[in-house]
């Protein structure tokens, strides 16, 4: 019990690190409002010319955008959460302290990246996706029920979301070098994510593979549980798979890298 | 002072770009993956058209010309002066002090700051596309036609470059903001990607008399592809893009005098 | 009176502060950094410029540069107003900000060197001069081919006042140019400064919180203390109008009952064999450790300075600030 509240501890304490930064996050706001409008526009002239595509209709379309807005800060899609962080505690070396500290490492650095998506969510996801809403025509649920579960997608995106770029983090270790690696996760996490096109609009082919990807279970995903696109608890079958996968990954690879650096002599 | 700071500018990108070189293998990665990141937005129009033949009207090879040239401009302005929005940052931790007592202007020292050659990458793909698109379009070249790409490629550069310069500015009275920048920086250069036809007649309105980034391709473009321009202009519009971008130089000079003078009489 | 260099008159500085009172709400504050200055410092004078932190300091410098503007008052450096002409200025100026590089980081220190050389447009002939002389009083002979990253602090301290100096400049303003060092370090550093100074009559002006850089460098101290000059003298001076105390600590050979010290010295401390005697700092030590000698068994002794933040919080009273108009404390001490 007393571990719970340790985390929940530096949960709390990622959210109110990134509270803090108060003219950045409205900064943040304007940035994805201007970015909302511009794909707005354009999808809208792509469902124009294919009605239906990928089985959305114009208003899912517009939804799909402004939730993209929402969760680009949120969920770090192109990085920039909590793995940045780490990449310099190994870089720097400072990680060996954290080995020893008598907390799961893992949990400790989903907890924060878990509060700092909570504050990116209220204090910079949900002005532009209301402020589209008031402006487009949007495919969101009436009932409570369809919120509920877009909530535990969300949560659960936000895992997978931690769980890919814990891995990338840890490959400092190896590495020395965290520029490269971050380059990567933020083309993967752009494209992969569905940021340029939803995935469902992928072309044959290429789209039976990234429907599959990790990264689908960060926006394709929750867009479609909102949107009731999606078999609710296929959806939350097929993200808790990948946040299951990607969370023992990214233990086996924690492992390597704390021998590495116990061999290292810190 | 314009060649003291190209002069200054040229020093002090040097420096960085002999510090970039001392870890080759990730500038090696970091060129490349440039590239790719900024390959991305025209991977995703190339999926657009998997699934439709043309976009707000405008055919593929017509996009690409507007792509290539906001691209190219936007790349060239970017590899430039890209590293203006650490501004805010060196002035939060007082190294921005360090640069007022050298002999050279403060402008080009910060432009010049963090130079880095991987920047190439967003102008090569620029570039490429542009190539691909001039190539491709179903144009009838005229000599004024022709000339007309490289002059608006070097107008649209300055007027991106004009962008960086200004909100550099406003980061002065907001040192945390350097986000906003991005909206008109990166959000323009991906405005600029799509055919007019596809934004409201308010927005077109707004990018071309207030802040007049259609004139870095869409209104140029309207000519060389002879297409109507969604809003009425005239005629000799196609070709005031260096005009513009004179103009938005100036004023961008202005605010730039106006908010280094502030810094230095409120400080930090 | 030599013709002055450095001439502040009645200079001002006024930042608006905003201080958060609530959630959402915020306060103006008007915060007057500094507050009708007036000092003039001549050509080859040597001068520390010390008060608490905060109190002006680094404004101060940051008007003297260039860097900012005064909001009154006339200020001249060189005949030229800083803020005006701020280029025209830093060809004659050399500033050394003790807490910040200006060295490139990944490059060997040479390359910062040879981009001084271009910017500042030092004729060849002068530049390979004063980097030979420069090298050579400061020991840099070896370090020139390694990168900045992987010199000590010392080392990078002694590397960035080369940078400031291979311009020839006329006055050089030093931002706690010893902080973080070691005493070689600082040693080092001292004796360059004072050569510099005796040798090409370069005008230094030196903010520290070490008062062995003042007592080892500058025969004139000014205190600046919210905003306001509070003293401007010799450091002697400054002593006495601070009362400020030097310590003799001795180690006797036995536990002993307190020292019967001539007046005005006296036991401070007792710890076993060790005592501490506090004297006033411009009484002899010599003195006061002959007296002691001569009647007790003495096996070591050493001779604590008082430190600078102590002999300005005593001068400046219980308070800490300068509640009265300075004028009436400032004892102008001719130099």
């Amino acid at each position: 019990m007393g571990s719970a509240r340790l985390y929940l501890a530096v949960a709390v304490g990622g959210f109110r690190r990134y509270a803090s930064y108060r003219v950045a996050t409205a900064a943040g706001v304007f940035t994805n409002t201007v970015f909302g409008l511009i794909l707005v526009y354009t999808y809208l002239a792509l469902w124009e010319e294919r009605p239906g595509l990928g089985g959305y209709d114009q208003a899912q379309a517009v939804t799909y955008v402004w939730l993209g807005q929402c969760l680009y800060a949120t969920l770090a899609i192109q990085g920039g959460g909590a793995e940045k962080d780490l990449m310099e505690r190994i870089g720097t070396g400072g990680i060996a302290v954290d080995l020893y500290r008598p907390v799961d490492l893992q949990l400790w650095w989903l907890a924060g990246d878990v509060g700092r998506a909570g504050f990116q969510l209220l204090g910079r996801g949900v002005v532009p996706f209301v402020f589209g809403s008031l402006l487009f025509p949007m495919a969101l649920p009436a009932e409570a029920a369809a919120w509920a579960a877009f909530a535990v997608t969300l949560l659960l995106a936000a895992v997978v979301s931690f769980g890919i770029r814990y891995l990338a983090a840890l490959s400092v270790f190896w590495l020395m070098d965290g520029r490269g690696i971050g380059q990567v996760l933020m083309i993967t996490g752009v494209f992969f994510s569905g940021m340029v096109l939803p995935l469902n609009a992928f072309p044959d082919g290429l789209g039976d593979v990234v429907r599959v990807l990790p990264w689908a279970a960060q926006l394709q995903v929750p867009a479609d549980v909102l949107m009731g696109e999606a078999d609710v608890w296929g959806a939350f079958a097929f993200q808790a798979a990948w946040a299951v996968a990607l969370l023992a990954a990214g233990r086996l690879l924690q492992s390597a890298a704390t021998r590495r650096v116990v061999v290292q002599g810190g | 002072m314009f060649v003291e700071g190209v002069r200054a500018y040229g020093l002090i990108a040097g420096m960085w770009v002999r510090s970039g070189m001392t870890y080759r293998a990730s500038f090696a990665f970091t060129v490349v993956g440039n590239l790719l990141v900024t390959g991305l937005d025209f991977v995703g129009i190339l999926l657009m058209f998997s699934q439709v033949d043309s976009l707000g009207g405008w055919s593929l090879p017509e996009i690409a010309l507007l792509y290539g040239l906001s691209a190219t401009s936007f790349g060239i302005a970017d590899l430039v002066l890209g590293s203006l929005d650490v501004l805010g940052g060196r002035m939060r931790d007082g190294s921005f002090d360090v640069l007022l007592v050298r002999p050279a202007p403060v402008l080009a020292q910060v432009g010049a700051d963090r130079f880095a050659l991987r920047r190439l990458g967003r102008v090569t793909q620029g570039v490429v596309v542009l190539g691909w698109a001039l190539a491709a379009v179903d144009v009838d070249w005229s000599a004024v036609k022709v000339l007309l790409v490289p002059v608006v490629v070097v107008s649209g550069a300055a007027i991106f470059s004009a962008v960086f310069v200004a909100g550099a500015a406003f980061q002065v009275f907001a040192q945390d903001a350097a986000e906003v920048q991005n909206a008109f920086t990166y959000g323009g250069n991906t405005l600029l990607q799509y055919p007019p036809s596809v934004f409201g007649k308010d927005l077109v309105r707004g990018v071309t008399f207030m802040l007049p980034l259609a004139f870095v391709n869409w209104v140029p473009a309207a000519y060389v592809l002879e297409r109507p321009y969604p809003i009425g202009l005239p005629g000799w519009a196609a070709f005031a893009s260096p005009l513009v971008a004179v103009g938005c130089c100036a004023l961008a000079g202005l605010a730039w005098r106006t908010g280094l003078r502030s810094y230095r009489s409120t400080g930090s | 009176m030599r013709d002055a260099f450095i001439e502040l008159d009645g200079v001002e500085k006024v930042f608006d502060v905003w201080r958060k009172t609530g959630f959402m709400k915020r306060e103006r504050h008007r915060v007057r950094a500094v507050d009708s200055l007036s000092f003039t410092v001549a050509r080859g004078e040597m001068v520390g410029y010390i008060g608490p932190n905060g109190a002006g300091k680094s404004t101060t410098i940051k008007m003297l540069t260039g860097i900012l503007t005064p909001s009154g008052g006339r200020l001249r450096v060189a005949g030229v107003d800083p803020s005006r002409e701020r280029m025209r200025l830093a060809h004659r100026i050399g500033v050394v900000f003790g807490q910040r590089t200006t060295l490139w980081w990944d490059l060997p220190l040479i390359d910062s060197y040879r981009l001084m050389h271009r910017m500042y447009r030092i004729p060849a002939a002068r530049y390979r001069e004063n980097l030979e002389r420069l090298t050579e009083l400061l020991d840099l002979g070896g370090l020139l081919d390694v990168p900045v990253r992987q010199l000590s602090l010392g080392q990078r301290m002694r590397g960035d006042i080369a940078a400031a100096l291979l311009h020839d400049p006329e006055v050089l303003y030093l931002d706690e140019p010893t902080i973080g060092l070691d005493v070689v370090s600082r040693t080092r550093v001292r004796d360059f400064l004072r050569r510099l100074n005796a040798e090409r009559a370069t005008t230094v002006l030196l903010t520290t919180h070490d008062l062995r850089d003042i007592e080892q460098l500058c025969s004139r101290v000014m205190v600046i203390d919210h905003g306001r000059l509070v003293y401007d003298g010799a450091l002697a001076g400054l002593h006495e109008a601070g009362e400020s105390e030097r310590t003799l600590v001795v180690d006797l050979e036995r536990e002993l009952p307190p020292i019967e010290a001539p007046a005005p010295a006296r036991v401070v401390r007792v710890e076993g064999p060790r005592q501490w005697l506090a004297f006033p700092a411009s009484a002899s030590a010599a003195e006061l450790v002959a007296k002691v000698a001569a009647r007790y068994p003495l096996v070591d002794l050493s001779v604590r300075e008082p430190d600078i933040e102590a002999v300005i919080a005593r001068m400046l009273g219980p308070s800490g600030g300068a509640p009265e108009p300075p004028q009436e404390r400032a004892g102008r001490t001719p130099s």
